[in-house]
């Protein structure tokens, strides 16, 4: 410790005012939280199934279509259905090939600041909404094993930009039906927003804030990245929005993948 | 020396008041190495200071190349009726571009121009843009400003801690104070080498008022009763836009930046009225016609300045007039429509807090809707007279600096001329209190005799069985003097509120308060309440004796001025020093300006 | 005239409780102006803080139906019905009634080591309006300390007060890290010594703030991104020995300086 002496001291136990109870708050302060635990655990145990599922993940030329599963790609073993392969495959891996890659956006969403404030509340409780007693009878925050690994948060951020120019080859890619040439499907419209989402999400992240321009102490002398930053923080407000719209638009364009695959749906082709 | 039978402190400089003159007078003396108390009634950050929104001005010519001190001097004498203590202008004008420059060593962010500088806005009185701003929270960035150097270096603050009185040696210099803490009520003194005052207003004896709770005039009172003289106590400046409803909040700053940035006055009729009201004095300098004065606010050149713009004492009379002849709003006040005039973009960017002021209180968008408002005592020009230099008083080892101090606004104060006021003369005040510690001359003892009778006076409520609450006594002078003491004075109620006064003074000592010594308000309150009478009735006196009307005092039975009591001060004192002695009232001739200055005041009359 | 039911909490370090009021209310009242009516009428000891009543000052700070407000700000009609509980800040010591003792807030102040300019041209530095802009935002705090009040790290975990700034002066560390002209470098100060690692932004802090200052995503994130760079990333670790860049300790930078 060497923090600069204070003449007033800081006086620990001190008597507090008001009554001993968890909160005088009488508003739905509780709503927050409930809908926060009931998206993310719905989103964790469908990815979790599907991610298990190790089919139906690629709808292939034999339906004339290259449409890809955001939760199977890149695809890395040499189980991948054919034509889902990402031209590197790992071989003897028994489990699905989903298992391999997931872990990236799992991290990346998991150390993103704002999924953190949203189950540190929900999941945690700590706290579970303002001035609402914490959960907990001790508290170290993010400064110990493992939630110190948060700092590491700017590199899920770099994989996140590898999966996403990922990501887009794939949106790219379902512009073309094979044997049919180039069009526009209803699964090319859905891999195109997936991955605009992605992008979304991933550029109003406050990691690339910070290193596009919030890091400099004077921007008069730094007028590119300033403007870079500027532009960047006009959406970084909105990045919560954009978790929320691109969590759920993975699982959906999973969904979707997954009908087609099955033959439950057939891909209509638009133009 | 008695050993204090009380938590006692030593300092080479006390300093009464944490708003920006009494912070501006610390780290001067503190960066003499001296030690340095300070002692203020509310937290740190909180003074009055915190509260002021337009700007600072000093004339640094950012904005208008043109601009220079010996204009500054000129709009300030010709602002203040001529009243002012001219060597204070003169000093304020030449130093104030230092001391806002040097606020940004310790960290202010004032809004800048294009190349860089401080940004300068316009304001009412002032010939060009002169106002160093942030948007329109300009105090609060000045007194955190020098709250967080204070901090930095290391000096001792009593939060919370209000001072009673002054404590003399037995050569009538002085030695220190005598103070509570309100969180437990109890009794502390101070004694000092040099005692500055700077305890800002006294507005809160008025109904209707911009000002806090604290502005209840101690500073002024304790420097009277210590034996310093009062001058120009009926130069009281009424804002003439404050908030008129709700009526909670009626008094409320509405701040002279949104005429500045466009804003125009209308009566009920639509009418911009103002241009009704222009003085012979500034005809040469405003503008005639609507489109003239349109035409200023985009290029300064293209035109002269709207009537909007003069000085306050101007505006809140003409506002007043409308009212009165039938042409004000539902509530009483007048309109001011920045609205129409402005972008709501513009609007929300360069006044930030008044849109959320009427939004959130009045449920008024003022990038929409015309606001209502009327005049608000504001300020008080007159205080203690002082050396202009070295911002002595009369009494050695008293120092006073900021709005205690009378002399530099003369009538009428110019709107930011406070701000650069409390830097300009508080760094003076600490000066020339640490010269005066180093110099030797400091107090020889403590008079506990004080002590004891102070202490006394403020438990004697707690004693008093059935007395009145202190409350009521508070409503019934602010309504008082409101009614008696207003914007606008004649003499017959001048003299009923002079009578009326003496009846407060009987009620005063008769008061009781519930409850204990922590953190009492109503005690707080009733210890306040000699203050606020001592200086109302020094401004009532003054309103009184000054038969003329100038600047700030408005006298309906002497509309005009008078070239013969443009020659003096009214100054008061109390022989004996006892909070309720008899007040002495006499003319002050005012000092005789040296001919070079004259000669800038003769220009471009 | 409409009567409204205030239940207010009165007492000191000795224990207390609520008290009910029924007072008149008038159109466009703020909960400051009901409670001077108690104190003018019913209770003229009942303890409270204020100033300004206009928001501008920060002293009015409590906490109404269980969440910090300023009280001169809180418009009575805003309010649901039923009565209305005002209760001290929890977080602070109590004095008496609705006012506490803020004085962790003021020792937090005093260790923070203030700006270090270069000396000032004769004419004033120059800085420009997008160089002033981030730390204007951080500088309209009013220091009414409902974000220190809120912040659940002191507030239901009274240990982490020895060691921990707070939002409020998280914005103060941010911003004299993002001022053009200050030469010191607290990052490893805020880290180790002022518990930035405590906070897991959960944003109540922000949404108390009465200035409506992005305190979490403006200035506590970009610190702990800035704490990134000089503590935990190996790359800009790197950089460093490559350019001989130096950062300073939590010593080094922890010293005020000289006047
Ligand atoms: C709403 C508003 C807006 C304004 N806008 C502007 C503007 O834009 N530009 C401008 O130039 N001026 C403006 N003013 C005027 C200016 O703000 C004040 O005149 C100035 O701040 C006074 O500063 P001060 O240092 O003299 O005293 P204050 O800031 O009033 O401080 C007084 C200090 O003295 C302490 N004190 C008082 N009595 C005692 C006691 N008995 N014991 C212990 N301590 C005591 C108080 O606690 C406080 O700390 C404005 C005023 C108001 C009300
Ligand atoms: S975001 Fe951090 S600082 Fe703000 S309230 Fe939450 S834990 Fe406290
Ligand atoms: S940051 Fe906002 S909430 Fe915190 S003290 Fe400042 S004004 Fe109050
Ligand atoms: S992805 Fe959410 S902050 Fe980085
Ligand atoms: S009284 Fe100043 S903020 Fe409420």
């Amino acid at each position: 410790m060497a923090a600069i002496e204070s003449a007033t001291k800081v006086e620990l136990g001190g008597v507090r005012g008001g009554p001993d109870v968890s909160t005088l708050r009488n508003d739905r302060w509780w709503l927050q939280p409930v809908v926060t635990v009931s998206i993310l655990t719905a989103f964790v145990v469908y990815s979790t199934w599907a991610a298990f599922q190790n089919q139906n993940y690629y709808v292939g030329a034999a339906a004339h279509r290259d449409l890809i599963s955001p939760f199977y790609s890149p695809c890395l073993t040499t189980t991948c259905v054919p034509g889902s392969g990402s031209g590197f495959a790992i071989h003897g891996w028994g489990l699905s090939p989903a298992l391999i890659i997931l872990i990236f956006p799992l991290g990346f969403r998991l150390t993103c600041y704002y999924y953190r404030r949203s189950y540190y509340r929900a999941f945690w409780w700590s706290p579970p909404a303002c001035a609402v007693a914490d959960g907990h009878g001790s508290y170290s925050g993010e400064t110990k094993f493992p939630l110190i690994m948060h700092n590491a948060h700017r590199y899920f951020f770099f994989a996140g930009l590898v999966f996403n120019t990922l990501l887009t080859y794939d949106a790219i890619r379902a512009f073309h039906q094979p044997g049919l040439g180039w069009g526009v499907t209803v699964g090319t419209v859905v891999l195109v927003i997936n991955a605009v989402l992605l992008w979304s999400y991933s550029l109003t992240c406050h990691a690339c804030r910070h290193l596009c321009g919030g890091g400099l102490k004077s921007f008069s002398q730094h007028k590119a990245r300033y403007r870079t930053w500027k532009f960047l923080s006009r959406y970084n407000s909105k990045h919560m929005n954009f978790a929320w719209a691109s969590l759920i638009f993975v699982a959906l364009t999973d969904v979707y993948v997954r009908l087609v695959a099955s033959g439950a749906l057939t891909d209509y082709k638009l133009f | 020396m008695t050993t204090s039978p009380y938590e006692h402190h030593e300092y080479d400089v006390l300093i009464i008041g944490a708003g920006g003159a009494g912070l501006r007078a610390a780290i001067e003396a503190k960066q003499r190495g001296l030690s340095v108390g300070i002692v203020t009634k509310s937290l740190l950050g909180k003074a009055h200071t915190v509260m002021a929104e337009g700007g600072m001005a000093a004339a640094m010519g950012n904005v208008s190349s043109e601009d220079n001190w010996q204009v500054h001097f000129r709009d300030t004498m010709r602002g203040g009726k001529m009243l002012n203590n001219y060597r204070m202008a003169e000093l304020h004008a030449k130093e104030s571009p230092d001391r806002v420059r040097e606020l940004e060593q310790w960290g202010a962010l004032f809004d800048r121009t294009k190349d860089g500088k401080i940004l300068q806005r316009d304001f009412g009185g002032h010939r060009y843009a002169r106002l160093a701003h942030v948007g329109d929270r300009t105090g609060l960035e000045l007194i955190r400003t020098l709250q967080q150097k204070v901090v930095s270096m290391g000096t001792d603050v009593f939060m919370e801690c209000k001072v009673l009185q002054l404590v003399h040696d037995e050569s009538g210099r002085i030695a220190g104070a005598v103070a509570y803490w309100r969180p437990t009520g109890e009794f502390v003194t101070f004694a000092a080498k040099s005692v500055i005052l700077a305890s800002g207003g006294v507005g809160k004896s008025w109904k209707f008022t911009s000002n806090s709770w604290e502005s209840t005039g101690d500073g002024h009172a304790m420097a009277l009763w210590a034996g310093a003289e009062l001058i120009d106590m009926e130069c009281i400046q009424f804002h003439p836009t404050g908030m008129v409803w709700p009526l909670s909040v009626r008094g409320l700053l509405v701040t002279e930046g949104v005429r500045g940035d466009g804003g125009v006055l209308r009566n009920s009729d639509g009418e911009r009225f103002m241009f009704n009201y222009v003085a012979d004095m500034f005809r040469a300098e405003t503008a005639e016609s609507e489109e003239e004065g349109d035409r200023w606010y985009e290029d300064h050149s293209a035109g002269r300045r709207p009537p909007e713009l003069l000085p306050r004492d101007e505006v809140a009379r003409a506002i007043n007039a409308e009212v009165k002849a039938g042409r004000g709003t539902p509530h009483g006040g007048v309109y001011l429509d920045i609205g129409t005039r402005r972008s709501a973009e513009y609007i929300r960017r360069r006044l930030p807090s008044m849109y959320h002021q009427f939004m959130e209180l009045a449920g008024v968008d003022i990038t929409r809707e015309a606001m209502e408002i009327g005049p608000t005592c504001h300020y008080i020009m007159g205080g203690v007279k002082v050396d202009a230099d070295t911002a002595a008083t009369k009494v050695a080892g008293l120092y006073a600096a900021g709005e205690v101090a009378g002399g530099m606004h003369g009538a009428n104060r110019l709107g930011g001329n406070s701000l650069s006021d409390l830097v300009v003369f508080g760094r003076r005040a600490g000066l020339a209190a640490s010269d005066y510690v180093e110099g030797g001359a400091g107090p020889s003892g403590f008079n506990w005799g004080e002590v004891e009778s102070a202490v006394a006076r403020a438990l004697a409520p707690f004693e008093n069985e059935g007395g009145e609450n202190p409350y009521d006594i508070q409503r019934d002078l602010q309504e008082m003097m409101q009614a008696n003491v207003g914007i606008i004075r004649t003499g017959s109620e001048i003299d009923l509120a002079i009578s009326e006064l003496e009846t407060f003074t009987e009620r005063v000592k008769n008061i009781s308060v519930k409850g204990g010594r922590a953190y009492n308000p109503g005690w707080n309150l009733a210890t306040d309440l000699p203050s606020m009478l001592t200086v109302s009735k020094c401004t009532s006196r003054g309103a009184r004796d000054r038969k003329e009307s100038r600047g700030g005092h408005t006298r309906e039975d002497f509309p005009k001025a008078s070239a013969e009591f443009g020659t003096f001060n009214l100054a008061h004192t109390i022989a004996g020093g006892a909070w309720d002695g008899e007040i002495t009232t006499e003319r002050s001739a005012l000092l005789t300006m040296p001919d070079e200055l004259k000669a800038l005041l003769e220009e471009g009359k | 005239m409409a009567e409204v039911t205030m239940r207010v909490w009165r007492g000191d370090a000795s224990g207390g409780n609520f008290e009910d009021y029924t007072i008149a209310q008038n159109e466009g009242e703020v909960v400051l102006d009901v409670i001077h009516r108690i104190q003018a009428t019913e209770a003229p000891d009942l303890a409270c803080r204020w100033n300004c009543k206009a928001g501008k000052c920060g002293s009015c700070a409590a906490e109404i139906n269980g969440k910090p407000r300023l009280m001169c700000m809180t418009r009575m009609d805003e309010l649901p019905e039923g009565p209305v509980t005002v209760t001290p800040m929890k977080t602070f010591p109590i004095i008496r009634d609705l006012v506490t003792d803020v004085s962790f807030n003021f020792a937090m102040a005093e260790r923070v080591p203030a700006l270090l300019p270069p000396p000032m041209p004769e004419d004033g530095y120059r800085m420009f309006q997008e160089d002033v802009e981030r730390g204007q935002e951080f500088r309209k705090c009013i220091e009414c300390f409902m974000c220190q009040d809120v912040c659940h790290v002191i507030r239901d975990h009274e240990e982490n007060k020895q060691y921990y700034a707070g939002p409020r002066f998280f914005i103060r560390y941010a911003e004299l890290e993002m001022h053009p002209l200050d030469q010191n470098d607290r990052r490893e100060y805020v880290r180790e010594d002022m518990g930035l690692g405590y906070c897991n932004i959960t944003k109540c802090c922000t949404e108390v703030c009465p200035e409506h200052i992005k305190i979490t995503d403006n200035a506590i994130i970009p610190l702990k991104e800035r704490v990134v760079d000089a503590h935990y990333d190996p790359v800009a670790w790197l950089g460093r020995k490559i350019r001989r860049r130096t950062k300073r300790t939590s010593a080094e930078a922890g010293v005020q300086p000289t006047p």
